[in-house]
């Protein structure tokens, strides 16, 4: 029974970072239609940024969680900065051509993302400086670190503060009615290229913190790290259904507890065939599965024959 | 494209430029060999594996619409099919007439399990349905190294046997009429020879009954199942055909190289053989033929150029030269987007309805 708990908060951890890169796609995908190829790697970039920053400054005598929000502010500027590019370089051009276009010039812009890294960071991995507190909470027998507590509530704060401001506000009116239809919305008097703008830039900053949280609860942080997990976080927004924020909270946490369990019990369950290293199956295989049986997604409205 | 036009109208002028091409095809290894080095003489071989490839692509992508990032998955197949069959792995050494066919419908039946669940889906989401199911047969290749050691996880197969056709074998200089053919040429042209057919097969497919029905499916599949096309039987030959191409490639690659190993099959080499179908321009033998060349070609020239201009420019090396050949990869990729979306060499059609949209 420990282990199960203990694998239900290892799903629930790793279930709200990918909510919220998931999040990142889902509100493109809701906006424009298109999958951002590239978000994927503003975690990435996130992440590196802030344990850069962190680096810095961990001899400065500055407490541990200031010197982490300092770390997180800029890794979330840099990476608004990244998604305002990436939208004004590859998909502001291509809004009309046909839709291959703009998925090979993310797939560009994330090639350029990823060596960028690469030349900035180099190749190695990065360790995060042991600067939080670390305490340890029992909880039915299973421990729960005080970092993956505080992944869960800022996480859950965070998408607390998106829905608020996609349904509350003017800002969020605007973008659902540039999602609904961009020319009558923009007949309605919406600047439309300013709220697309705002999308990016409010999807990678999710993602910064996401990458944060990442190279936080993990220790680690290297310029190939994107990739998986943005593929793992589009899978959650799959999951959800796509284009609607709940579903991708929902798809998640969901796809965080499936593969925790699925890693921690396939052993078992196949006689030791299959070991925790076919992990990443599971999100694809879920993926594949809900695209053939559902492919609306859990929550999301049905959507036949978008091509 | 006014010279092909008119190569067209004039049959002499056209056998003319056969026959020129058809010598430089046959005098190529010989000179890159000489001038370039084995290197170069390697690339080249590269980049007839690649045509195949993207040509196998452009049958899926290209005339069926059906957007697959999966697609080295079948490559995979046929190179671990080869690499199994004709190794020390298992001890069987089975010939290349049996393996490499054999690889090509191993390759085409996975190209309809991954056809048939998928028939529904559309655009977006079967790129990532495609890139799921080649991420799941990389991940099976890393793993099935225990309880019972199939693929021999992450080190690969090594020792495949080389080529060996008729009781010679490419892997050595071949003797013949007094000419020694060295093993990089030999395989070059044997992979030309496949490429030519391969080539061949595209073009008869295009303009046939069921190229026909791929172009209607990929324009508008509700229309052509209205028009009669059994569109569920349509799009698995394209996944099957598609598929097959990149089994032989795959066996190709495994007897050529002598090693295989998942690393090889990774989603970024889907990705580069999805570029190549659509930066060169979708759905035309000759722009894909291109932008496989071109996309083998440059990068590697690119890598071979970045380190000693470092060293000219700075007299040390200051960014490493794989990443800065992936760097110059994406760029182009965005550039060439940008400014031709419908891709180097677009098909006639395809060119004027870009015009078309754009008036």
């Amino acid at each position: 029974m420990d282990i199960f708990i203990q694998q239900i908060i290892n799903g629930l951890v790793l279930g709200s970072i990918y909510a919220l890169v998931a999040l990142g796609y889902t509100m493109v995908y809701g906006i424009m239609g298109l999958i951002n190829f590239a978000h994927g790697e503003v975690v990435m970039i996130g992440a590196l940024v802030a344990l850069s920053v962190i680096k810095l400054l961990a001899n400065s005598g500055l407490p541990g969680v200031v010197i982490v929000l300092i770390g997180l502010m800029a890794a979330a500027l840099v990476c608004m900065a990244v998604g305002f590019a990436i939208e004004r370089v590859a998909y502001r051009p291509l809004r009309k051509a046909p839709k291959l276009a703009p998925l090979i010039t993310a797939i560009g812009v994330s090639i350029v993302l990823q060596n960028l890294a690469m030349l900035i960071w180099g190749r190695n991995y990065h360790a995060f400086p042991p600067i939080l507190p670390n305490g340890e909470h029992e909880i039915l027998g299973a421990t729960i670190t005080s970092v993956q507590i505080a992944i869960i509530i800022i996480a859950a704060a965070m998408m607390g503060g998106l829905i608020l401001l996609i349904n509350r506000t003017r800002l969020g009116r605007a973008m659902r009615a540039t999602a609904e239809n961009p020319g009558i919305a923009q007949l309605m008097g919406v600047n439309i290229n300013q709220i697309i703008s705002l999308t990016f830039v409010i999807g990678s900053a999710l993602a910064a913190v996401a990458g944060l949280m990442v190279s936080a609860n993990y220790s680690i942080a290297h310029y190939y790290m994107g990739f998986v997990l943005g593929l793992k976080a589009f899978t959650a927004a799959v999951l959800g259904g796509i284009g609607n924020l709940a579903g991708a909270m929902l798809g998640g946490i969901l796809l965080g507890l499936i593969e925790s369990l699925g890693a921690g019990y396939i052993g078992d369950l196949t006689g030791g065939f299959f070991g925790s290293n076919y992990q990443d199956v599971f999100a694809f295989l879920v993926l594949i599965c809900v695209l053939v049986f559902r492919p609306s997604g859990l929550v999301g409205e049905k959507a036949a024959e978008r091509a | 494209m006014t010279l092909f036009e008119s190569l067209r109208h004039n049959r002499r002028a056209a056998i003319g430029a056969m026959l020129f091409l058809g010598i430089l095809l046959a005098v190529l290894p010989f000179t890159v060999g000489s001038m370039m080095g084995n290197s170069w003489l390697r690339i080249l071989d590269f980049a007839l594996l690649y045509i195949m490839l993207a040509l196998g692509l452009n049958i899926v992508v290209g005339f069926a619409g059906l957007l697959d990032l999966g697609y080295i998955a079948f490559y995979a197949v046929g190179a671990y099919f080869y690499a199994l069959l004709a190794s020390p792995h298992f001890g069987l050494h089975l010939p290349v007439w049996l393996i490499i066919p054999g690889g090509a419908m191993l390759a085409g039946l996975f190209g309809i399990i991954l056809g048939a669940p998928t028939l529904r889906l559309r655009g977006d989401y079967l790129a990532i349905v495609t890139l799921g199911f080649g991420e799941i047969v990389r991940i099976f290749m890393n793993n099935l190294n225990a309880p019972i050691n199939i693929t021999n996880g992450p080190q690969g197969i090594s020792g495949i046997d080389p080529i060996n056709m008729g009781g010679v074998t490419l892997a050595k200089p071949i003797e013949f009429v007094g000419i020694t053919i060295p093993s990089l040429h030999a395989y070059y042209y044997l992979f030309l020879g496949l490429a030519l057919l391969i080539v061949f097969v595209s073009i008869r497919l295009e303009d046939s009954r069921i190229g026909r029905a791929w172009v209607a499916i990929r324009e508008d599949e509700i229309a052509a199942k209205a028009c009669g096309i059994n569109t569920r039987n349509i799009k698995l030959l394209a996944f099957a055909m598609g598929a097959s191409f990149g089994g032989v490639a795959g066996g190709l690659f495994a007897g050529f190289q002598g090693f295989v190993s998942p690393e090889s099959f990774s989603l970024m080499e889907s990705v580069m053989v999805l570029c190549m179908v659509v930066l060169g321009g979708m759905g035309n033998i000759p722009g894909v033929i291109l932008g496989g060349i071109l996309l083998t070609l440059l990068p590697e020239a690119f890598r071979h150029g970045a380190g000693p201009v470092q060293m000219a420019l700075f007299g040390k090396i200051l960014l490493d030269p794989e990443a800065l050949r992936m760097l110059a990869f994406g760029l182009a990729l965005i550039v060439v987007m940008l400014y031709r979306p419908a891709g180097l060499w677009p098909s006639s059609t395809r060119r004027r309805e870009f015009k078309g949209e754009g008036a």
